[in-house]
């Protein structure tokens, strides 16, 4: 009598618990769903803000190509502009074949034991010291030890040193998502580790390594901690005809070269531009913009090599 | 057999081309450490500054010196600034980070992949100088008129950081809870659990130790962005007051001084110590997530 008594109530209970559970799962998933709401929205505010304070500038040709002012309004970001790509291309040029080195070692050669946890550990040292020590790093032995002063080839040093352990990881995990049975395949063929990754792993992989390598191309085009005291703060007139030899002539590695990044902080630290939140403002949104284009860059150009190799 | 010859002769120039892009890096590395290390031990093997009145000084002023002839070098107000805006943001930050990776993992994965993901990678995107202009005109304002105080200081940074450390967060937390595997999931569900009941219960506390590296990470992004907090937190190198008073961090006071001052100086010296706690510490973070990894492999055998 008693035992159905108590069967009774835990039914009752659990009838009771059950809907109040199914409440609890609504609720919680609408407050999931809030969430993530709340962040797309502030990322969309946040992309939209940059770009239409800038909106101005933006498509404002003089703004686009004249040299800067320190004094006076109306400066451009002309030599910044070129700077900024210069950099990234001399980066890339310098950082991708070393990182491609370093990953395949690790994906493919890494002997179990100390040497590969060594490597392993300094990569992610690397990658997970603060941008500013790397740039101070940079200023101490590349400007002042090897005497290059600031300079691009000290810039693209200290950011090639920011960049790789990113395009480390991002190859790394694009070699390891090739399927195993290719590599393998490939070894039973007579192939060697070495012309496995060449002609078989590597162009698998191509897709992800190119969408990860202008994804973090992105990210190297708005760094300016490890640039600061790397590449300097300054940006000279550029000048086509001027010798390669001369701090004018775009080329010259050896002059010291401000970026867009470098820019919006400097201008805001000396505070001294009278037309500082409306060149800020124009400097961040060609950031923006160009940040945006490698993300779909990014994007459109790995699902076209994806389709290009699948389809054959 | 001159074939097999030459085919070990390719293996072997893969394994030198590869092995010495590896050991380049641990060059790199190494001399980075031992260079920091040189620098930033001159304050103390040098200039003669006791180690305690660095790390627990409270005044900064390293061109003057104290009645006993010792540098003001007291770091204690960078140290205690950075720590507040590190743990801050990432308190800031964690709920939305984990709400998200919940929703991509649980209820809609793919509208996670296809839209959330991108947009996330969007954000680790915007150059930290962009978050650091828009917290100067957008959150410190809003900060003054809401809060009080002059806009500037520990709060302003800890929400312009919570923006900057989330994609990093959520994206760690989305892997650990999407490598919870689908039998206990399918276990809890099997007992009659609803959705949340799972999350709750199930998936949360065995994706625990996943979650933990994710805010492990997130802090040390937080602890080593130099120019966004730089120019939104105030730059005075005091003892934080309270969070709307204007404060500093390592990586601020890094950034502002290194310019300034000659190498060889006590004030440069001084500054490469500070650097060598920077180092010091994202040492420290990835001992943590190393700790936290042995950890999770215990837990789950």
């Amino acid at each position: 009598m008693g035992s159905e008594k108590t069967t009774a109530t835990a039914t009752f209970h659990a009838t009771r618990s059950t809907a109040a559970a199914r409440t609890h799962d609504r609720v919680a998933t609408g407050v999931l769903a809030a969430i993530v709401g709340l962040i797309l929205l502030a990322l969309v505010a946040i992309i939209g803000y940059i770009v239409i304070s800038g909106l101005g500038k933006l498509f404002d040709w003089s703004f686009l190509t004249a040299k800067p002012e320190q004094f006076k309004e109306g400066g451009g970001i002309g030599p910044e502009i070129f700077n900024s790509f210069y950099l990234l291309v001399l980066t890339l040029l310098i950082s991708l074949p070393i990182s491609l080195g370093a990953a395949v070692f690790l994906t493919q050669y890494a002997p179990e034991g100390p040497v590969t946890n060594v490597a392993k550990t300094a990569i992610e040292t690397l990658s997970s010291l603060p941008s500013i020590v790397v740039g101070l790093f940079g200023m101490l032995v590349f400007v002042l030890s090897c005497g290059w002063g600031f300079s691009i080839l000290s810039g693209a040093l200290a950011l090639t040193m920011f960049n790789i352990p990113i395009l480390v990881r991002v190859i790394q995990q694009a070699l390891e998502a090739v399927p195993r049975d290719q590599r393998d395949a490939a070894l039973a063929l007579g192939l060697t580790r070495w012309e496995a990754c060449v002609h078989v792993l590597v162009p698998a992989a191509m897709p992800a390594i190119v969408t990860g390598v202008i994804l973090s191309a992105g990210r190297v085009f708005g760094e300016a901690a490890a640039l600061i005291y790397t590449a300097g703060q300054s940006a000279p007139a550029l000048d086509w005809s001027a010798p390669i030899t001369s701090l004018a002539n775009p080329l010259n590695v050896m002059r010291p070269a401000e970026t867009l990044a470098v820019h919006i902080w400097k201008i805001n630290s000396e505070g001294v531009v009278p037309d500082l939140v409306a060149v800020s403002a124009g400097t961040a949104a060609v950031l923006m913009v160009s940040i945006l284009a490698f993300n779909i860059i990014a994007r459109v150009v790995g699902r076209a090599l994806q389709r290009r190799m699948t389809a054959e | 057999m001159a074939d097999i010859s030459d085919k070990r002769g390719i293996e072997r120039r893969g394994r030198v081309l590869t092995g010495s892009a590896v050991a380049l890096v641990v060059v790199l590395v190494c001399t980075l450490i031992f260079m920091v290390c040189s620098r930033g031990l001159a304050t103390f093997l040098t200039d003669g500054v006791p180690l305690g009145s660095f790390l627990g000084g409270t005044s900064w002023n390293p061109h003057q010196n104290d009645a006993s002839g010792v540098p003001l070098v007291g770091a204690l107000p960078m140290i205690a600034g950075s720590f507040a805006v590190t743990l801050l943001s990432c308190a800031l930050a964690l709920p939305f980070a984990l709400g998200a990776s919940l929703f991509v993992v649980d209820v809609a994965p793919s509208f996670g992949r296809r839209v959330f993901r991108p947009m996330i990678e969007l954000l680790v995107g915007i150059p930290s100088v962009v978050f650091g202009l828009v917290g100067l005109s957008v959150v410190v304002p809003w900060t003054r008129s809401w809060a009080g105080g002059t806009g500037y200081g520990i709060l302003s940074s800890s929400i312009v950081l919570a923006f900057m450390i989330l994609p990093t967060v959520t994206s760690l937390a989305t892997d650990a809870i999407a490598a919870v595997p689908d039998s206990y999931r399918d276990g809890s569900y099997g007992l009659g659990c609803t959705r949340w009941q799972t999350i709750v219960h199930v998936e949360v506390p065995s994706a625990m130790p996943g979650i933990l590296t994710a805010v492990i990470m997130g802090m040390t992004r937080a602890f080593g962005e130099a120019l966004a907090v730089q120019m939104i937190i105030g730059n005075a190198a005091q003892l934080p007051q309270g969070l709307l008073t204007p404060a500093a961090t390592l990586t601020s006071v890094l950034t502002m001084g290194m310019g300034n001052e000659a190498m060889g100086t006590v004030y440069n010296d001084v500054l490469w110590s500070l650097a060598l706690v920077l180092l010091a510490m994202s040492l420290v973070f990835i001992l943590l997530v190393h700790l936290v990894g042995r950890m999770g492999a215990v837990r789950n055998g």
